[in-house]
């Protein structure tokens, strides 16, 4: 992987989504409702890209709305659902058990470890886990013999994303980046990937990130585009800065429900995503005192 | 107050399981409540970890998760990581007890979460694995909570997403998997074990006004059971109280 250089890299989400292009396997981050790219996953459905396959750990609603409008082809996942509360994925579905999409699952560890051995530099990692069952069975995954204890291991390989997305606290503007709570496989992913392009609630000073080095996840060297994005996880939560909107999901569910999936995302799309010229104008669709609720929820749950 | 449903029996009963001072890696669902009970009840230094990279989950009163990575579920721990390296910790053994629902259980506590018929063109697409697979592969004790109907209690399921003891014998062994294996399946008319040797599924106890000829009628394959089929204690107006209040329903019912 070549360093990127320590340039101002601040772009609006649609010029970062010229990154992507058709055909890319597309690596998400964060992980079901929290801190989804969604500024950028909006994005990239306005850009038309055909033929991508996606993948990340708890995949959701956002492969539904990339999968309907014609971008997404297929997953590479560990599991697609709407959540607990709403059951399985009824996009997924229909497209998987028509043989339209393909849905290449792997257990959690074994697609995290896909992502490390690509963070890391190496074909392949060795693991005890997903051995014995149909996931490997039906997977590509080889066995190895440890050279050193003779011990038979899962050798799975590396995943490498043409491109990665992710929605993080803040950055400066140079990549360098900071997150709060959970990490998902975000630092993984973005290792790994040929691109990456990152939204933030916050543009920093660096001298904001040195303050608090530590939260640093990942160096300005691995990112290619930063993006300026509050709420940019919405409708899903950014740790201890706002919750996931239930109502606003609920009412996406009840619209695949009552119209069909395809008719039902179809839906959506239009009131959402392609009438909207920017994720901001969705937010202000939104409404603020929507999005200060979901901030005072936030503040309560993690102080 | 109102006789426990058949999902409070289930959680109740699998709570008692669980060990103060152990480490439990639980899914999101039955396993997390039954989990939330136990440190209310008897383990209250019971490590609770959830695959969203959440390891001391507390658990607040009417407010519990509903995911395995939002802030309902990291408040008041006092670790937050990663997804993959969570599972690290339980394939370096650390982690005694998963517990895992289940869409589809066999006999042997294979549990199927991935595909209802053909894996080329499925009837029904499932979810699929998350951290099943894993929680079931590496931890050392893999308990199963699932409602009980023929139609989920198989004799094959018709697709390994996580092992329990694969064919029977020493076949989990055999396929590489060194340690772990499922020890109990909980539903709200029984309890099974695992036979020592033939790791077939086996009944051991039977919840109070439950018969033997009930369970068999629900289950989709030949059963066998221990010699002597003990009787799980019904749930204590206590178990009850904090279950409810857990999850939020009214207790004054």
């Amino acid at each position: 992987m070549n360093a990127r250089p320590m340039i101002d890299k601040v772009v609006s989400a649609d010029e970062a989504i010229a990154l992507v292009y058709d055909g890319d396997l597309v690596a998400v981050g964060g992980s079901l409702f929290s801190r989804t790219p969604m500024a950028l996953i909006f994005a990239l459905v306005r850009s038309g890209r055909s033929g991508l396959t996606l993948s990340r750990s708890l995949t959701c609603y956002e492969a539904e709305l990339l999968m309907v409008s014609g971008g997404v082809d297929g997953l590479v996942t560990s599991w697609v659902g709407l959540g607990l509360q709403w059951g399985v994925s009824p996009v997924v579905r229909m497209l998987v058990e028509q043989g339209r999409a393909f849905h290449e699952e792997w257990s959690h560890l074994a697609l995290g470890l896909r992502f490390k051995a690509g963070a890391m530099g190496v074909p392949f990692l060795p693991t005890a886990t997903m051995m014995g069952s149909d996931l490997e069975a039906r997977s590509k995954a080889a066995r190895i013999t440890c050279p050193y204890t003779g011990q038979e291991l899962l050798a799975v390989p590396a995943l490498v994303p043409d491109v990665a997305l992710l929605h993080v606290h803040r950055a400066d503007k140079f990549g360098n980046v900071q997150v709060e709570g959970y990490r998902h496989m975000d630092v993984d992913i973005a290792r790994a990937a040929k691109r990456v392009v990152v939204s933030a609630e916050q543009i920093v000073e660096t001298s904001e990130i040195v303050r608090n080095a530590s939260d640093t996840m990942l160096p300005h060297f691995t990112v290619d585009a930063v993006v300026h994005q509050p709420f940019g996880a919405y409708p899903g939560e950014c740790y201890g800065l706002y919750e996931a909107d239930m109502a606003h999901l609920d009412s996406y569910v009840q619209g695949l429900r009552s119209l069909g999936p395809q008719a039902g995302v179809e839906h959506y799309l239009r009131e959402n995503v392609t009438s909207r010229a920017t994720f901001d104008d969705f937010l202000q669709h939104v409404g603020s005192d929507r999005l200060a609720a979901l901030q005072q929820q936030a503040m309560e749950m993690t102080t | 107050m109102t006789p426990a449903s058949p999902e409070e029996l289930r959680t109740i009963t699998i709570s008692r399981m669980l060990e103060d001072h152990r480490v439990v890696f639980a899914g999101v669902g039955a396993p997390l409540v039954a989990s939330a009970l136990a440190r209310r009840l008897h383990a209250p230094h019971l490590s609770v970890v959830l695959e969203g990279g959440i390891i001391g989950v507390t658990f607040r009163d009417g407010s519990l998760p509903v995911s395995t990575n939002e802030m309902r579920a990291a408040f008041g721990a006092p670790m937050l990581t990663d997804i993959t390296d969570v599972f690290l910790y339980a394939q370096a053994g650390f982690f005694d007890y998963g517990v895992l629902g289940s869409a589809q259980v066999d006999r042997f506590g294979n549990i199927n979460s991935s595909i209802i018929g053909h894996h080329d063109r499925p009837t029904v697409r499932l979810p699929g694995s998350g951290g099943a697979n894993d929680i079931a592969s590496l931890c050392n004790k893999l308990l199963i909570v699932t409602s009980h109907e023929s139609r989920r209690f198989v004799e094959k399921v018709d697709f390994v997403t996580s092992p329990g003891w694969l064919g029977g014998g020493t076949s989990r062994g055999d396929a590489g998997l060194r340690q772990g294996g499922p020890v109990a399946v909980v539903t709200e008319l029984a309890v099974f074990d695992f036979h020592p040797v033939s790791k077939e599924m086996r009944l051991c106890a039977l919840h109070e006004g439950v018969t033997l000829d009930e369970v068999r009628t629900r289950t989709g394959f030949e059963l066998i059971t221990v010699e002597d089929i003990g009787q799980v204690a019904p749930p204590t107006n206590v178990e009850l109280q904090t279950l409810r209040k857990l999850t939020g329903v009214d207790v004054a019912q």
